[in-house]
């Protein structure tokens, strides 16, 4: 197979609805992790259940310090020496003060910020939403047709071996990340946020119960952050390999050159 | 032509986010927005208007807090912020019992009342096990006996045009300046008639133990922790709380946390 694949030409990839929302999305992440963090460092323990063991050890995630070491402790097993965890520059935080906002300790100010792009991003989700219905963006580029699932693993053997097709349209491995993005990890964000308020519970004891209990929820917040900070740099890996230019452009400005072979058959 | 224009204008602007993301994270931008009259910290909290708005407009607005199994009480309820109160009134009470404690209710009522720690356990009783949720993250699971806000709320008969519940507590919880701050909290009255909101003299089948606010504490469970208030020394009706503290409603939303902890 040839491997040198001449440039097509300019196509509109990405409606003004996709790039306003995915830089909203970006913005709101952001802020969303970092003060996330700070909220973490109040209590920087993840338990399993409805609340937390004190007298009995339902602990999940635990990072700490002792004698002004930090360790981290998963599962029970404690890893002690990872630098930044548990104590940085001489202050015993969880996480560094260049990871979270405010730098300081700041809780309360933390929470004003969270919960502001908190409404911010589930306010463009539900934007998204209606956009991409009414665009046919779902059904034409998120969609996992049969022939995109049987595609599914030469395009990951693809991606592995650095080999990008720049198709008009998503090809099978970004339109299952990104579907997991929008429709697994987003609504699961919110749904374990909206879990941890009391206020919300009382109008919906479904909700933690789905969840395992208030303290899951708040454990799988944090993974589901994780998750969401590891696409993220999968992400920009992707761009950066693929093209940065290209890719920039098609997001700031929706045109994006597609493969020459390509161009017909989307 | 226009292509290279383009991408360097798409490279400029990769270039500039990227500073400006790491500006934000790395140094200390954002910190002004810890001061409590920042513009922007000030827009941002309108957020937790609409929190309640929606908790309190399309959610249920009576629905009742989960309540638990004895089974789920799996350790003491842990206690936080003061735990044992220096200040002299409180140590007075405290060395007999609690046997001389009065519970003052006034303010916007036609029946301001005096009520003895008897008299309030003499009143209806409602059990509840219900789990705790502490603004940090953590959560502890409890049951806690009281008399209903409402019913003592319905013998002071309150006044047409009292709007919240203010309570007033013995404890001091910072030293500053222009004396001791002592710890107060402000609920509506939605919160005040909510059938779980109940003044608690009991936890976990024995008497308030003094960490967790004895003799008497309130509980609303549909809130975080802060707004339960402990040691409660009077409660008064008010219709507004700009000039107590600073003017914010309670202790801790003085200090920039959220006036309505439903979040």
């Amino acid at each position: 197979m040839d491997t040198s694949i001449s440039p097509g030409p300019l196509v509109r990839r990405h409606t003004r609805i996709t790039r306003i929302t995915h830089w909203t999305w970006a913005i709101c992440l952001f802020f969303l992790l970092l003060t996330g963090l700070q909220i973490f460092n109040a209590h920087p323990v993840l338990y399993w259940g409805d609340q937390s063991g004190f007298d009995f050890d339902n602990r999940v995630l635990w990072i700490g310090s002792e004698d002004g070491r930090g360790f981290v402790e998963l599962l029970n097993r404690r890893l002690s020496g990872l630098g930044i965890f548990g104590a940085s520059d001489g202050t015993l935080r969880a996480f560094p003060h260049w990871a979270t906002i405010p730098s300081g300790v700041d809780l309360a100010t933390g929470r004003v910020i969270h919960f502001f792009f908190g409404w911010v991003f589930l306010a463009t989700l539900l934007v998204w939403f209606a956009g991409a219905v009414v665009a046919g963006h779902l059904r034409r580029d998120l969609l996992m047709g049969r022939a995109h699932w049987s595609l599914l693993g030469s395009d990951l053997v693809d991606h592995l071996r650095f080999r990008f097709r720049h198709g008009r349209r998503y090809g099978p491995l970004q339109r299952l990340s990104y579907g997991l993005m929008l429709f697994v990890l987003f609504p699961l964000m919110i749904m374990t946020g909206l879990a941890m308020s009391p206020g919300a519970n009382a109008a919906a004891p479904w909700l933690p119960e789905i969840l395992g209990g208030r303290q899951s929820a708040r454990t799988l917040h944090f993974v589901a952050a994780a998750a969401l900070s590891g696409f993220f740099v999968v992400h920009i890996v992707m761009v950066v390999l693929a093209g940065p230019l290209n890719e920039m452009r098609a997001i700031v400005t929706g045109w994006y050159r597609a493969d020459a072979e390509e161009t017909h058959d989307a | 032509m226009p292509e290279p224009i383009l991408t360097r204008r798409a490279l400029l602007r990769a270039g500039m986010s990227g500073a400006a993301l790491s500006a934000l994270g790395g140094c200390k931008v954002l910190d002004g927005l810890s001061a409590p009259d920042h513009q922007l910290r000030r827009f941002m909290e309108r957020a937790n208007d609409l929190t309640k708005a929606m908790q309190r407009g399309v959610l249920d607005r009576d629905a009742l807090a989960q309540e638990f199994q004895p089974a789920d009480i799996r350790q003491p309820q842990r206690p936080n912020g003061v735990t044992d109160p220096q200040d002299d009134a409180y140590l007075a009470l405290k060395s007999k019992d609690f046997a001389n404690y009065r519970l003052q209710v006034g303010g916007m009522v036609h029946q301001p009342l005096s009520l003895s720690l008897d008299q309030l356990r003499a009143m209806p009783v409602r059990r509840q096990i219900t789990r705790h949720d502490c603004v940090e993250g953590w959560s502890c699971i409890a049951e806690w006996a009281g008399v209903p806000l409402a019913h003592v709320l319905s013998l002071a008969r309150v006044r047409i045009g009292a709007r919240y519940v203010l309570f007033h507590c013995f404890d001091t919880i910072e030293r500053s300046l222009t004396g001791a701050v002592r710890y107060y909290e402000t609920i509506d009255m939605v919160d005040a008639n909510h059938p779980q909101t109940i003044l608690a003299w009991g936890m976990n089948g024995a008497a308030l133990p003094v960490p967790n606010g004895a003799p008497l504490r309130v509980r609303v469970e549909r809130q975080l922790g802060y707004k339960m208030a402990k040691y409660i020394r009077a409660i008064e009706l008010v219709d507004g709380f700009s000039d107590i503290g600073r003017g914010r409603g309670g202790y801790w939303e003085d200090r920039g946390y959220e006036w309505y902890a439903g979040i």
